[in-house]
């Protein structure tokens, strides 16, 4: 019995090893097509990974990165001590939380309401401006926001002022600044966003809105009870990937908007990762704060994967 | 029996006049929402042309005010933006073609039902899109390529988007009848002919949408020159917008005593010159998206099915 399982096994693995063989010699154009994506994938992402191992290391140019002496927890003993831990932490939660409380349903209401617009013109004209911003670079996002907010010549404070308010030192006033990058990427970024709202909108079973109207159902029933449910695995699918990259707080924007004056409220992990490893050369130390970013965020993913499955049977993975 | 109609007729009055408020207020709240997306990049046309004194008063708003074409001059002989241009064109082209020839040499594969690795691949790829190195070890891995301050920073290390690869990928097994592989199989056709003669051709609305997104990518790259290039004639244009536009450094030309009123001149000239730059700088990816709109639109679409 035993010995017929193992002949079995033997069997089953040369047989495996001949399929490959056969492959190997017919389909030899994929295999060697296939080696050059392999290949940079190991270089630029594989090896990287392995570098990880600085966050537990003292980075020592001469020894490289396997040579470096191990140093355990020390990087992160650092940063979980220093006095900016504690605004770091907060402003990359606080900023992420922010952005999805408020840019994760707009982009929804937005694309319910634009599906309900009967003429067609106007929704055209509405979607086509909409996608217009996500082209901006950041580069010019940033720079435009600080041109309209400038405390002088900002078009903002001459609005204000041809109202009769006084003029607001926007970007210098470290208060606002989280206002700013959060409403700022909305205006940037929904009318994209909800593109993927609309085509799930515009494939909603007419047969369901007939029946709602026949019901008696006005357009704002219809779009809670049958729009809605419609559309709800496309929410929650992006709900979730959007609670997995939610400490993964955007380093372009945060890091042109960031000035000395509003340092407080905007530095996040992604751009004291930047300033303590690239301007500092701390290499060891940055390792550790991105690993430990990039550890929370693979935990937010797996936890919000995890809890929309129980909750409405719908997962990523 | 009547008095069940009058409710019914109720009802439906009822939801007539909640219709009715409805479509006005979406009416009301849509053209809002157009004026606050187009206002902005209205106001940066219109400031562009307009007289950088009356900008600078804020005397414009809604219209072009002593229309001039001053700060498109000044631009013109901005040297810097126009070294910018030129890398930045030749990243685009050049990084685009690398990206999709390396997306299409893994999508392929992976879209084969008889390749032998394609889960164990796939995974490899896969876990990329959830963790990676970060910063300072990729840094690493690319100093010790001997690529920072060279053209190949700006191309190499983001010659792959996984994701945009599972565009392609998805639509290589969804959107090509198996039964043309047979066929260019029976006719002698290799997997090679087969991807160039056969597969390719059809595919090109896919190859449209993600060579797009990744020329924007490339065009708004500003990540990649900020961390591996230092060399002033290897930056690209994003780069430079940034001195000028949030680092507010504009290189001043001329030399020697100016006058109040030319200083004043100046200083105006440097607040539109921001505008025509930011025109100058987008006007390219504005000029292809309405050629483009549908297809994105598209690739979007073929993105979320691949779940």
């Amino acid at each position: 019995m035993e010995k017929a399982k193992k002949k079995n096994m033997t069997i089953q693995r040369s047989l495996f090893f001949k399929r490959l063989r056969i492959d190997l010699r017919d389909n030899w154009t994929i295999y060697l097509m296939v080696l050059i994506p392999l290949v940079w994938l190991i270089v630029f992402c594989y090896v990287p990974m392995s570098g990880i191992q600085l966050a537990f290391k003292t980075f020592k140019a001469k020894l490289g990165i396997w040579g470096s002496p191990w140093i355990g927890f020390k990087n992160f003993e650092r940063f979980f001590k220093s006095y900016s831990f504690g605004t770091i932490l907060w402003n990359t939660v606080s900023i992420n939380v922010y952005s999805l409380v408020v840019g994760f349903p707009i982009p929804i209401v937005f694309a319910l309401f634009l599906n309900y617009l009967r003429h067609r013109k106007l929704k055209k004209t509405v979607q086509m401006v909409s996608y217009a911003p996500y082209f901006i670079s950041t580069v010019v996002m940033c720079g435009m926001i600080i041109i309209f907010l400038d405390k002088d010549t900002g078009a903002v404070n001459q609005l204000l002022r041809l109202l009769g308010m006084d003029g607001v030192n926007f970007m210098g006033t470290p208060a606002y600044f989280k206002d700013i990058y959060v409403w700022t990427s909305v205006w940037q970024g929904m009318g994209w966003s909800s593109i993927i709202y609309i085509s799930a909108l515009a494939g909603v079973d007419y047969q369901l809105h007939e029946a709602a109207i026949v019901d008696g159902a006005n357009k704002l029933q219809r779009i809670w009870y049958v729009d809605l449910p419609s559309i709800k695995p496309t929410i929650i699918m992006l709900l979730i990937l959007q609670i997995g990259s939610l400490m993964g707080v955007g380093f372009e924007k945060v890091f042109l908007l960031q000035n000395d004056l509003n340092m407080s409220e905007s530095e996040v992990i992604s751009t004291y990762v930047y300033r303590v490893g690239l301007i500092n050369t701390d290499y060891g130390y940055s390792t550790a704060v991105g690993l430990f970013n990039s550890v929370i965020n693979l935990l937010l993913l797996v936890a919000a994967n995890q809890l929309c499955k129980r909750l409405t049977k719908e997962s990523l993975f | 029996m009547s008095g069940k109609i009058t409710k019914d007729q109720n009802v439906f009055k009822m939801r007539l006049s909640v219709d009715k408020t409805f479509d006005v207020v979406n009416l009301v709240l849509m053209i809002v929402m157009l004026l606050v997306f187009a206002w902005p990049l209205w106001f940066v046309v219109i400031a562009s042309f307009s007289d950088p004194g009356a900008v600078y008063r804020g005397e414009v708003i809604l219209f072009p005010k002593g229309i001039t074409l001053e700060s498109y001059r000044a631009i013109v002989k901005y040297k810097q933006i126009w070294i910018g241009y030129r890398n930045t064109i030749f990243y685009t082209v050049a990084g685009t073609l690398i990206n999709l020839f390396i997306t299409i040499c893994l999508a392929y594969p992976l879209s084969r039902r008889k390749f032998m690795p394609k889960k164990i691949i796939m995974a490899i790829a896969l876990v990329t899109m959830y963790f990676g190195g970060g910063l300072i070890p990729s840094y690493l891995v690319v100093r010790g390529l001997h690529m920072t301050n060279t053209i190949w920073a700006m191309m190499i290390p983001n010659a792959l988007s996984v994701y945009n690869m599972l565009i392609v990928r998805a639509y290589f097994c969804n959107s090509i009848p198996v039964s043309l592989e047979e066929a260019s199989t029976l006719d002698g056709a290799g997997p090679m002919q087969y991807l160039v003669r056969v597969v390719l051709p059809l595919s090109k609305p896919v190859l449209a949408v993600i060579a797009l997104y990744y020329m924007v990518g490339h065009w708004n790259d500003y990540y990649s020159a900020l961390i591996y290039i230092n060399d002033q004639g290897l930056r690209p244009l994003q780069s430079f917008m940034r001195d000028l536009l949030v680092n507010n450094s504009v290189t001043r030309v001329t030399g020697g005593s100016l006058s109040p009123e030319e200083m004043q001149a100046k200083l105006y000239l440097a607040q539109t010159l921001k505008y025509s730059s930011i025109i100058v700088a987008t006007v390219p990816m504005l000029v292809v998206y309405p050629f483009v709109q549908k297809y994105f639109v598209k690739g979007v679409m073929v993105g979320s099915i691949k779940g």
